[in-house]
């Protein structure tokens, strides 16, 4: 075991998948020289070289593409996109076309490319760089979809994603680069995809959080038990497509509530998605109305104060919680 | 080294203006100058949040330009803008509130410093993703023109931007239906990292186009006179000639692409060459030379910027922080044209009034507004700007202050840590 942060574990993935296998190649916006700007990428060119760690021009639905007809052409392409607020201009080639290829051509085509990109907001960084994209990628058939929270399921799922024949969509969150946590030095620590953490056993209400959000719902979690003697069952799916709907329901069969938690808004979003999944699987284990704490439902503002009155804070949790199981004994 | 004299006689050469004109670029550049600068040091204070992008040296482009414009002239630009508002006469005092997100700024805090806007002076925004501006400046073009008015649009843009999907879509349309927009690319040598001859196939900017209908031609961004004689001329052609054209400015910008920015990709002595010829000094000192400007009046401008930036910083910081209750302000135009918002409210299936949302806000979700509310007062009290370099801020530094102990507890919380590290995203 060895204590990393989470841009550590994500670049250690993509080295050591490198290393092992010569098609992977790295290309996105200042991934090269300039080390990546959350310095994901730091080092890679130097072992790499230019061959398989290139810098592109700002261009990322050409990038996407470019990586899309490359994995067609038998490489693994990993694409690194600055942030997922710049994959809107990429989105044709996400979705009509590395999403829609190996259906499209009957399986006679493959498109085993990653999509990385960092999101969330808490930045200050206003409308235009603050997005929360998960539902949106949920949503594409022939997408997978994954959202770590630590630093080893980073690399894990980094791993498992490159050696993947799907396109993955990787979204990582900015302000998670330097949370560190144990990672496995060895190097097949492989996860699946579709295997949620449970981070915390509980009885009283089952609390989902996703990235960033999976922290929050711990702080909460705490505060639960401690001031209100609610004992809250955490799970992180870790992936959202696919999504490990067995320990959800297995879970909310045992609490009989559910808060789901995300940084995205609240219309069409991730929460929703489970609450409907629940609701048809598990209606009858449920004994009050399942919540949902979400990002305001507004483009983020700039101003720190309204900010941060925009995005879910452990408070919102707690009341959440506390809505289910309000009048329960 | 790369040089800025492409073409076009030295600055010597070209006839200097009235010399109400000459102070009053002087000034203006001086103005933009003292307050990115300070801009820079707000921001290390943590006054200024999000991404800080600078654009000291190259303000001879940018008045160059503006100081050619009639007033009924559309400016749009990028996320480096400041000093494109201010040029088009936006006060300084609204800029810096922007930048401290109050109820003041430009946006009333909602944009940031990556989008400033003042429609009033037909400054139409700075926009934070990179290429993005350019179909607007089209469509603002084309507005003109449905019109019949003689308007015309400057669009402003990076050496970046012209390897977008849009800078390429733009220059067609553009030209294909003859609309009235100077598209002047500001070419600063690098895209963030990326020197130019890494990231563009063509690197002569002005030609970048010509295949798309769009000519264009180099000058010197250095100069504010070389750029005042390029940019009247392609005003006079959008305007009269009704045809969209290119000014691939030659330019520099001395800070780091944003606060954060370990420039590796550059040299200091590339850096101090340029600085060497610093579009301002170099302005002011032949106008000394010339007898236009005396030593005393060079130092007068000097205060008069220097007071008119902190009056901006002292009136930043009085304004008020917008209230909680305007969250939803402006999100949709309700009905007879009041601001407001339409929700699907999760409980009633029908759209209502942003009016009555507002209402709504009480009890526990007011309590929990406040709630979150208050974890931006957070990052203020760690401070841990204070007295860095931006360059040099790490994350650790960042968590560790949280005191929160354990290594894998550091469960980042922007309100409190921030993301100051991971500036250089963008
Ligand atoms: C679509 C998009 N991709 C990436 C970014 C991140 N980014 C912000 S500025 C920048 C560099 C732009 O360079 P250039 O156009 O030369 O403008 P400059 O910053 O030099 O003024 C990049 C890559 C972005 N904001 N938008
Ligand atoms: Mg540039």
């Amino acid at each position: 075991m060895s204590v990393l942060r989470m841009r550590e574990a994500l670049r250690d993935a993509m080295a050591e998948e490198m290393r092992r296998d010569e098609s992977v190649y790295v290309m996105g916006e200042d991934v090269g020289v300039f080390q990546g700007a959350f310095k994901v990428t730091e080092g890679l060119l130097d072992e790499f070289g230019e061959k398989r760690v290139r810098d592109t021009p700002i261009s990322e639905n050409t990038i996407v593409g470019v990586g899309v007809g490359s994995a067609m052409g038998g490489l693994r392409p990993i694409v690194e996109l600055m942030t997922v607020n710049f994959s809107l201009l990429a989105f044709d080639q996400i979705i009509n076309h590395a999403a829609a290829i190996p259906y499209m051509f009957n399986g006679h085509a493959r498109v085993p490319i990653v999509i990385r990109m960092p999101g969330g907001g808490g930045h200050q960084l206003g409308p235009t760089h603050s997005h929360s994209f998960e539902a949106m990628f949920l949503q594409i058939p022939g997408l997978l979809v994954a959202c770590p929270s630590t630093p080893a399921d980073g690399k894990g799922l980094l791993k498992a994603s490159i050696r993947d024949d799907n396109p993955v969509i990787f979204i990582e969150h900015e302000t998670l680069y330097g949370a560190r946590g144990d990672v496995a030095d060895d190097g097949d620590q492989i996860l699946k995809f579709g295997e949620a953490a449970i981070r915390r056993e509980g009885t009283d209400v089952t609390i989902i959080g996703i990235l960033r959000m999976a922290h929050i719902a711990e702080q909460a979690a705490k505060t639960l038990a401690h001031e209100h003697g609610v004992e809250a069952e955490l799970i992180d799916p870790r992936t959202l497509r696919p999504l490990d709907l067995d320990t959800i329901l297995e879970s909310v069969r045992k609490t009989n509530r559910l808060v789901v938690v995300e940084e995205g808004w609240p219309h069409g979003g991730v929460g929703a998605n489970i609450a409907a999944l629940v609701q048809e699987q598990a209606f009858d284990h449920l004994d009050a109305p399942i919540q949902r704490v979400t990002g305001a439902d507004v483009p983020m503002p700039y101003s720190k104060r309204l900010e941060q009155s925009a995005i879910p804070h452990a408070e919102h949790i707690v009341s959440a919680a506390l809505a289910t199981t309000e009048g329960a004994t | 080294m790369k040089t800025a004299t492409k073409d076009g006689a030295a600055s010597g050469a070209r006839p200097l203006p009235d010399r109400d004109t000459c102070l009053e670029l002087l000034e203006t550049m001086a103005l933009i100058r003292r307050f990115e600068e300070e801009a820079g040091r707000q921001y290390q204070r943590a006054k200024a949040g999000g991404f800080l992008h600078l654009a000291s040296g190259e303000e001879a482009t940018i008045v160059g330009t503006t100081s050619v414009m009639r007033p009924e002239d559309y400016l749009i630009g990028t996320y480096r803008t400041h000093g494109h508002a201010i040029a088009r006469g936006t006060d300084p005092k609204n800029v810096m509130a922007e930048l401290f997100g109050r109820e003041d700024g430009t946006s009333r805090g909602r944009g940031g410093s990556m989008h400033i806007f003042d429609r009033e002076r037909r400054f139409m925004g700075g926009y934070g993703i990179v290429g993005g501006n350019l179909p607007l400046a089209a469509g603002l073009g084309l507005s003109c023109d449905y019109t019949d008015s003689d308007e015309v649009t400057v669009c402003m843009f990076g050496d970046g931007a012209s390897n977008t999907g849009n800078f390429g879509e733009t220059m067609n349309l553009a030209a294909l239906w003859s609309l009235p927009v100077v598209f002047i690319l500001e070419n600063n040598l690098y895209g963030m990292g990326t020197a130019v001859e890494r990231h563009s196939a063509v690197t002569d900017f002005s030609k970048k186009a010509e295949g798309l209908g769009v000519p264009g031609v180099r000058a010197d961004g250095m100069d504010v006179l070389a750029m005042r004689e390029t940019v009247t001329e392609h005003l006079r052609i959008a305007r009269e000639d009704r045809k969209p054209t290119l000014v691939e400015a030659f330019t520099y910008r001395y800070r780091g692409h944003s606060a954060a920015d370990p420039e590796v990709y550059r040299t200091k002595e590339e850096v101090e060459e340029w600085r060497r010829k610093d579009p301002i000094e170099a302005f002011a000192d032949r106008l000394e030379a010339e007898g236009v400007l005396t030593n005393g009046e060079r130092e007068a401008i000097r205060e008069r910027v220097d007071t008119q930036v902190r009056e901006a910083v002292e009136f930043a910081d009085a304004s008020p922080e917008p209230s909680l209750d305007s969250l939803y302000d402006n999100l949709y135009v309700v009905g007879d044209q009041v601001p407001g918002w339409y929700a699907v409210d999760e409980r009633a299936p029908q759209p209502f009034r942003g009016e009555h949302e507002r209402e709504r806000l009480e009890g526990e979700a007011k309590k929990l507004a406040e709630a979150g509310a208050a974890y931006a007062g957070q990052a203020a009290q760690t401070g841990h700007r204070e007295g860095e370099e931006a360059a040099a801020r790490d994350e650790d530094a960042a968590f560790d202050e949280r005191g929160e102990g354990e290594p894998d507890e550091d469960a980042p919380d922007p309100g409190a840590g921030g993301p100051e590290s991971e500036d250089g995203a963008g």
